[in-house]
């Protein structure tokens, strides 16, 4: 058995009078990439922002790499090692594809308050920046407004930014929303060359990319997990496909 | 041509990059040397009110290039900037109404004076957004306005004359002339610190949680000690131009510090341009010439000056420094905006 980085014990959240998560338990292995599938409203981004911090669960706790972040807000859990990109891209439209990814460098390298040393010119945060933007195949467009970037250029400088945090997670939410089938295959095979060095969770509606990416599969279903598995086995589970994949097809 | 609204949410951010240092730097030599030319001129025309005039202009430049930190730089509209330059000045006219006249002891107790209040009470508006944030400033900054009105010990409604002649470095300050070059020395210290500010990692991360708050908590950066930070920075500044607007006149009233003063400086600031930092110190200079010139013509002054404002950011979206980008560049805008 791999060693878990992150356990969720009875999370629960509840807007209203609606529950949106509901006794949900998982625990993910170092390493793997742990896709969340479920049917639109099951709570998949609603569990992914209290994993991120920006919902606070009601119930329940979660535990990543030995530490208790139930509580913690966003930016302290960043700094222990969590990062994601956002169904809506989040990116800084003012600044250049390379000083978003700057920020982010600059994040890990402590505190920011240095108020003289031009941050453009400073070598410690451009090279390391300019490295994660090749890594996601940014690197020509280092020097363009992230507002004047296409979606799926936007998509991958938010992964650029999340690699330069250095992560131990990575939560993706539907990181190929809205790409067109040449940009997705690109985001694929980019996340296939980081399979394996991070602890990915994704939310994805792209079966094909779910199926191809993933070690292992959970299934939300008004949130809470009602499977999980390896692809094989979440696609054979009937309750499964009476609940999810019966939908689709 | 920006469908993410989202996460777009002031402009001014966007035209900061991509320049290169002492070009950055140009326009405030420009301006600060056209300035330094003004002593002369007035002794020339025989003017010599002229510098007394000029001098009062580059104070409030210096107050309105702090408050665009806070305003165009990190996205606050903040209504207590008055307040924080008024302190500044009632901090001198205090201290020398009880014999201290040395502006080496002065000077700082007003930059140190208004940087705490500006601390204290920052830490407070700070915990609000938007239009709460505008409110609570707006209240704050009549806190500070009636308790000077209510002050009758400091002069209350009539305000505070400074009668000691001050020193600086325990020489005799001197004339008109020395005054408006120190200021003018302070603007320039001011103009070159604030552009050095912008571009450090300080400044990136204040640019980047106007422009996108949750990306900054994202990667790991509380964005809240970093406003506070800079509400603090501007408003330090505030007070020193506040006290340089007493060494000047010699006299600070409450009016210097009402709401309405808040609203002129984000009006000066406005008209210059949010987008460099020497704009706003150009609005001032703009905004206080205009109000002179038409203040001789009419006592009505009001409504042209009001028509001409308007008309001016109207037409100039990012106020009269992208005039003047533009004029140079020849491209008639701002590249490919």
């Amino acid at each position: 058995m791999t060693e878990s980085i992150l356990q969720v014990v009875g999370l629960g959240k509840r807007f209203g009078g609606l529950q949106v998560t509901r006794d949900l338990s998982l625990d993910i292995r170092r390493h793997e990439t742990h896709a969340l599938i479920g049917p639109n409203g099951a709570g998949k981004t609603t569990f992914i922002n209290q994993l991120h911090g920006g919902i606070l669960p009601d119930a329940g706790t979660i535990r990543f790499d030995g530490v208790e972040i139930t509580r913690e807000p966003v930016h302290r859990r960043a700094l222990l090692g969590v990062a994601r990109s956002f169904q809506i891209t989040s990116i800084v439209a003012g600044f250049t594809a390379l000083q978003n990814v700057a920020l982010a460098v600059q994040a890990r390298q402590g505190h920011s308050f240095r108020f003289w040393k031009r941050a453009d010119d400073d070598r410690r945060l451009q090279e390391p920046a300019m490295e994660c933007l090749r890594l996601v195949n940014l690197g020509g467009r280092a020097q363009t407004m992230a507002a004047h970037l296409s979606h799926g250029d936007r998509r991958q400088l938010e992964i650029a930014i999340a690699l330069a945090m250095e992560p131990k997670l990575l939560l993706l939410d539907e990181p190929m929303a809205g790409m067109g089938r040449d940009e997705s295959q690109r985001l694929v095979q980019l996340l296939k060359s980081l399979k394996g060095r991070y602890t990915i969770v994704m939310v994805e509606h792209d079966m094909d990319a779910v199926f191809s990416l993933a070690d292992r599969v959970s299934v939300l279903v008004r949130g809470s997990v009602i499977a999980t598995g390896t692809p094989a086995e979440i696609s054979a589970d009937p309750a499964v496909q009476a609940a999810y994949l019966g939908h689709q097809h | 041509m920006l469908d993410n609204s989202q996460q777009t949410t002031l402009r001014p951010s966007a035209s900061w990059s991509g320049q290169q240092s002492l070009r950055r730097l140009a326009p405030v030599i420009i301006l600060v040397g056209l300035l330094a030319l003004v002593p002369v001129l007035a002794e020339g025309l025989e003017q010599p009110f002229l510098i007394r005039v000029f001098t009062r202009v580059v104070v409030f430049a210096i107050a309105a290039v702090s408050l665009n930190i806070v305003l165009g730089v990190a996205g606050l509209v903040s209504l207590m900037h008055a307040a924080l330059f008024g302190l500044g000045g009632y901090t001198v006219a205090i201290l020398a109404e009880h014999g201290t006249t040395e502006l080496l002891v002065l000077v700082p107790a007003a930059v140190l004076g208004s940087g705490l209040a500006a601390a204290v009470f920052g830490l407070i508006a700070l915990r609000t957004t938007g239009a709460y944030f505008i409110m609570i400033t707006l209240a704050f900054n009549q806190m500070f306005f009636y308790f000077f009105v209510a002050l009758e010990r400091y002069g209350g409604e009539e305000g505070l004359q400074v009668f000691a002649p001050l020193d600086l470095a325990g020489m005799a300050l001197g004339g008109r002339t020395t005054i408006f070059y120190l200021c003018l020395a302070v603007l320039l210290a001011v103009l070159v610190a604030g552009t050095r500010l912008v571009d450090s990692r300080f400044g990136m991360v204040i640019r980047a949680a106007a422009g996108n708050d949750r990306r900054v908590s994202s990667v790991g950066i509380a964005p809240l000690s970093y406003r506070l930070a800079v509400f603090v920075i501007a408003g330090a500044v505030a007070g020193l131009a506040g006290a340089l607007l007493v060494v000047s006149q010699t006299f600070i009233s409450p009016a210097e510090m009402s709401w309405v003063r808040s609203g002129d400086l984000i009006v000066m600031v406005v008209l210059g341009g949010m987008a460099t930092v020497w704009g706003p110190a150009l609005g001032a200079v703009v905004f206080l010439l205009l109000e002179l010139l038409l203040s001789a013509l009419t006592i009505h002054w009001q409504l042209p000056f009001g028509i001409i404002i308007i008309l001016l950011v109207l037409f100039l979206r990012d106020g009269l420094a992208n005039l003047i980008g533009a004029l140079r560049s020849g491209d008639g805008g701002r590249g490919h905006d």
